[in-house]
């Protein structure tokens, strides 16, 4: 197989671009469409500080450095979840890797600054533990951002991710979900503007892109994540796009234009109506307490536990 | 040649030389949910492999939702 643009040696076959790129050329593609989904949905402006999530996977290292290349004023935000042996494997990847860039990497750790993980919380609360882990990324995010001075969050949420939960949000007809799923969301309520630059690359290709690049990453997946929902939408839009090369873009990106406008108005969540400050830590809430606060409050009372798969409820 | 899979970890021997996209037909994964790389190298679909390589076969589905 020889690269679509130079001839040379390819190393890698993309299907839903009927092409093969040598890794040079593959580096120029990654950096193409992230400056592209940038530039198309006003992500980023000149000039602003960015925080990237980075968790030591593929996704968000290969984001923090095709931001990092583009000339973006960049840092990364590490969340250690307490989870095993997982989180300081982790951790170890997003040191190193800005380490080498010479980047600056903050750091907030649950068991340590907050005094509870994952796993705990998830007992605690009776939410599955990939619940419990976002309602914490989420509200630790929008902290860091906020008090670290950034007008921008960016997450490494890629091309599959964006299809599966699409997937997932249209068979249940969440509509709330589907007007809300955007790759930008406006800044508000003192938080900053949250992006999914890379949206236009599939996890194929952000993975292909950290080989080629040198960058290590952790390759196991996370074991609090195995078999959950989002996994088996990816596996099935997988089974799809293996005969139908293009199909996740095309449901994605066909969304974006010309179905989420359906969806968009009178979102709920987006309405100022309702909100209060949290009573503990200032963050807006239809509640007296934040969900976030309820969670730490009801892990703390807790006695630890183990990581383990989570277990499925029967229906 | 020494195929090295994840999720969870295991090594298998296969016999070459077969091609990338036979070795993954045979192991029935999808060309989709893997990259293949050959001594720390990624290679591609039409890549003949040998009873000599390294090959790992590295998956690239994540599964946080959050």
């Amino acid at each position: 197989m020889k690269c679509r643009v130079c001839r040379g040696p390819a190393v890698i076959d993309l299907p839903r671009h009927n092409a093969n790129f040598c890794g040079d050329h593959l580096v120029e593609l990654c950096r193409r469409q992230v400056a592209k989904a940038i530039s198309d949905f006003s992500m980023i402006a000149s000039g602003e500080k960015v925080l990237v999530a980075v968790s030591g996977g593929k996704d968000s290292l290969a984001l923090w450095d095709l931001l990092l290349d583009l000339g973006y004023d960049a840092d990364g935000l590490y969340l250690g979840l307490g989870i095993g042996d997982y989180s300081p494997q982790s951790h170890a990847y997003a040191l190193e890797f800005a380490t080498r860039r010479g980047a600056t990497l903050v750091v907030v750790d649950l068991p340590g600054d907050l005094g509870f993980d994952v796993p705990t919380a998830a007992a605690a609360t009776g939410r599955v533990p990939c619940s419990a882990c976002g309602l914490s990324k989420r509200h630790l995010f929008d902290q860091a951002a906020r008090d670290g001075g950034y007008d921008v969050l960016a997450t490494g949420h890629n091309l599959d991710d964006e299809a599966a939960v699409l997937l997932g949000n249209t068979l249940t007809w969440n509509t709330e979900y589907l007007g809300r799923q955007v790759p930008v969301l406006p800044e508000r309520h003192g938080f900053a503007r949250k992006v999914k630059p890379l949206v236009r690359l599939a996890e194929r290709e952000t993975a292909a892109y950290c080989v080629v690049r040198g960058i290590d990453y952790i390759v196991d997946e996370c074991p609090m994540a195995a078999g959950n929902r989002h996994l088996q939408y990816k596996a099935s839009l997988n089974a799809i796009e293996a005969r139908s090369p293009g199909t996740k873009a095309a449901f994605y990106h066909g969304f974006l234009d010309r179905g989420v406008e359906y969806f968009r108005p009178g979102i709920a969540s987006e309405s100022d109506e309702g909100l209060n400050r949290c009573e503990r830590c200032g963050s807006a809430t239809t509640s007296e307490v934040c969900a976030f606060c309820v969670l730490v409050e009801r892990s703390a009372a807790h006695a630890p536990v183990a990581v383990a798969p989570p277990r499925r409820r029967r229906r | 040649m020494k195929v090295l899979l994840r999720n969870p970890r295991r090594e298998l021997e296969i016999a070459g030389p077969v091609r990338v996209h036979a070795l993954l037909d045979r192991l029935e994964l999808h060309r989709e949910s893997v990259l293949v790389i050959r001594d720390g190298t990624l290679v591609p679909g039409d890549a003949l492999l040998d009873d000599a390589d390294l090959v790992e076969i590295r998956p690239v589905i994540s599964g946080g939702c959050a």
